[in-house]
């Protein structure tokens, strides 16, 4: 199952003008507000209508400008996760979540009501109406809607992007789940980086309305040339297991022969992790640092420098096949004489990884069900 | 009641309460489609349909009323082909309830239209990713979020159909319980000499439905919108 998206739109300022596909899993439309994410996600809904381009969903034509195909929104069997969850106020939370099931094709094998219920725990909601719900809870309900609609694509428009940090971190593990158990495409609209190392398989990142990159999580996040929120955000996505669980509060992650040591994580021993590290928390030294507080200091090999218009450098780091990235002076790298192959060492505080940067990891071997 | 009312009386009271009651009835399915097309549409032609409908509450209603009479009277195109099927129009109540609907309609869209463009667009919009033609759309969503304004455009409407007079009168005459409505009586009863006391028998019912309706809608809206906001 996959979905293909070419496109051309004209928008206030820009075009957009994209093409790519979405493999199963979480794709996501990654870049700054305003670069055309919501405008795509709309188009593949069927809420707007682009001026060019063709949308493909797992064999379905639903937008061909060229042979004149427009498929009413109502038949594109989308799930939309909006961002303002847009749940019916005059309708309790049951009849929410069972709305899209009227319309669903009599025999269509969407999941149970009491599974998608279960799964979201939103058992203890289903009589209250949207107004009663804290934003968390809307928000839950909302997926349940959109999965309840045996959805054969689910869109999901900065789902987290209205909730504070608490309830995001309420949210993404069931993204994460979605992301595991069902096999449908996910296109998942985020402009925060570690939202997106946490949950993509594939990384689309925008600039301007263009695709600038496209491909795999790891491997767009650890690119220094797409850094499509700026330098400042920039970082790169480590796949580890989780190794050990220590006394004083420490777990060891195992990622390509090498150790990494964070605060505690929830995850079991032997769980797949993902850990979203930002450019600027890692140090670089081209001696192994003796006496040193942070506990992390990992030989890498350097891969790339970008340059850009400012003070600073991004380089790429390589330890096996994770990337890394840091951000360091101009002025720094040329006195250490970085150049691309050069052995070094990347310095890393364990306490400046955030537990909202640290996810769990992507198993696509589950991914093999139809429904959740 | 009806021995404070004189039978003549009473029978005016009787019939405006019918006409006013089938003129909202059957000109709400009619207003809700015209609404939502003003509300929700955009086509060719827009503005002529906008004008079309708010002309009777502009034009003198005198000229509805004759304009009612060339099309409705038996002479009519329309007025011949609805006698030639059992349902005369032209000086029956039943050209009372048209004249009163025309009259009425016009308030029933605006009130209509109003409410239908406070509904949130997005919500209709999530509705159809969801799976929702536009009919089931307009049924579950756009119809209950409305509500408020359409109980509140059939009362209006309905309180405007009862106090009809100009375009009434010209088109179905003053036919005591066949086409006398209540403005109609009070009308008459003023044109002859001792009909003072009847006429403001009249004018104390006509208060009375008035402010009646006007409470009852409001507390209808009100029962409406506290549904709607939830909790």
């Amino acid at each position: 199952m996959s979905v293909t998206v070419r496109l051309q739109h004209q928008l206030p300022g820009f075009a957009l003008d994209v093409e790519f596909e979405a493999p199963a899993g979480v794709t996501v439309l990654f870049g700054r507000s305003g670069a055309g994410k919501t405008t795509i996600v709309n188009a593949v809904a069927g809420l707007i209508r682009p001026h060019a381009g063709r949308i493909v969903c797992d064999g379905t034509v639903l937008f061909d400008s060229g042979a004149g195909v427009c498929v009413p929104s109502a038949r594109r069997r989308v799930g939309y996760v909006f961002q303002d969850a847009r749940l019916f106020p005059h309708m309790t939370v049951r009849q929410n979540l069972l709305y899209g099931r009227w319309f669903a094709p009599r025999g269509s094998d969407a999941a149970p009501l009491d599974r998608i219920v279960e799964m979201l725990g939103i058992g203890h909601l289903l009589t209250r109406r949207p107004a009663g719900l804290s934003g968390g809870e809307t928000q839950r309900v909302a997926i349940g809607r959109a999965l309840l609609s045996d959805p054969q694509i689910i869109l999901a428009d900065e789902p987290l992007a209205a909730l504070d940090d608490a309830r995001k971190a309420e949210i993404l593990p069931y993204f994460e789940r979605l992301r595991d158990e069902v096999a449908v495409p996910i296109l998942y609209v985020s402009h925060a980086a570690a939202e997106v190392a946490r949950l993509a398989t594939t990384v689309i990142t925008l600039e301007a309305g263009r695709v600038i990159r496209q491909g795999a999580a790891a491997e767009v996040l650890g690119d220094p040339g797409a850094t499509p929120l700026g330098v400042r955000a920039a970082g790169a996505m480590i796949e580890a297991v989780v190794g050990a669980h220590h006394a004083d509060g420490l777990s060891s992650l195992r990622a390509e022969g090498a150790v990494l040591l964070l605060p505690r994580v929830p995850q079991p021993e032997g769980s797949p992790l993902r850990v979203w590290i930002a450019a600027q928390d890692v140090m670089l030294a081209t001696q192994e640092p003796q006496g040193i507080s942070a506990l992390n200091v990992l030989p890498v090999t350097v891969q790339a420098l970008r340059q850009g218009d400012g003070p600073g450098v991004m380089v790429q780091l390589g330890f096996g096949k994770a990337r890394l990235l840091a951000r360091i002076t101009r002025r720094s790298a040329m006195a250490m004489q970085l150049i691309p192959g050069a052995q070094i060492f990347a310095v890393l505080k364990a306490v400046s990884v955030a537990p909202d940067a640290i996810g769990d990891g992507h198993t696509p071997t589950a991914g093999t069900s139809r429904a959740p | 009641m009806t021995d404070w009312l004189g039978p003549e009386e009473w029978r005016a009271v009787a019939l405006s309460l019918k006409v006013a009651f089938w003129a909202t009835v059957l000109s709400l399915p009619l207003a809700l489609w015209v609404a939502h097309v003003l509300a929700r549409r955009d086509f060719p032609g827009k503005q002529v349909l906008n004008g079309l409908v708010h002309l009777p509450l502009i034009l003198p209603p005198v000229v509805t009323g004759y304009l009612l009479l060339r099309a409705f009277g038996t002479q009519g195109p329309v007025g011949a082909l609805l006698d030639r099927v059992g349902m005369p129009v032209a000086f029956h109540w039943t050209g009372a309830a048209l004249a009163a609907a025309v009259m009425a309609f016009p308030l029933m869209v605006r009130a209509i239209r109003l409410s239908i463009e406070a509904v949130d667009p997005r919500l209709e919009a999530a509705a159809a990713t969801l799976g929702a033609s536009r009919a089931w759309i307009f049924v579950t969503i756009t119809l209950p979020m409305a509500l408020p304004g359409i109980i509140a455009g059939a009362i209006l409407a309905f309180a405007k159909a009862m106090g009809e007079f100009g375009a009434t009168i010209t088109f179905v005459s003053n036919i005591p319980g066949q086409t006398q409505t209540v403005p109609s009586a009070i009308y008459a009863f003023l044109q002859v000499p001792g009909g003072e006391a009847s006429a403001w028998r009249l004018v104390i019912v006509s208060i009375c439905v008035a402010m009646g309706a006007l409470i009852l809608s409001e507390w209808l809206a009100r029962r409406a919108a506290h549904r709607l906001r939830g909790a």
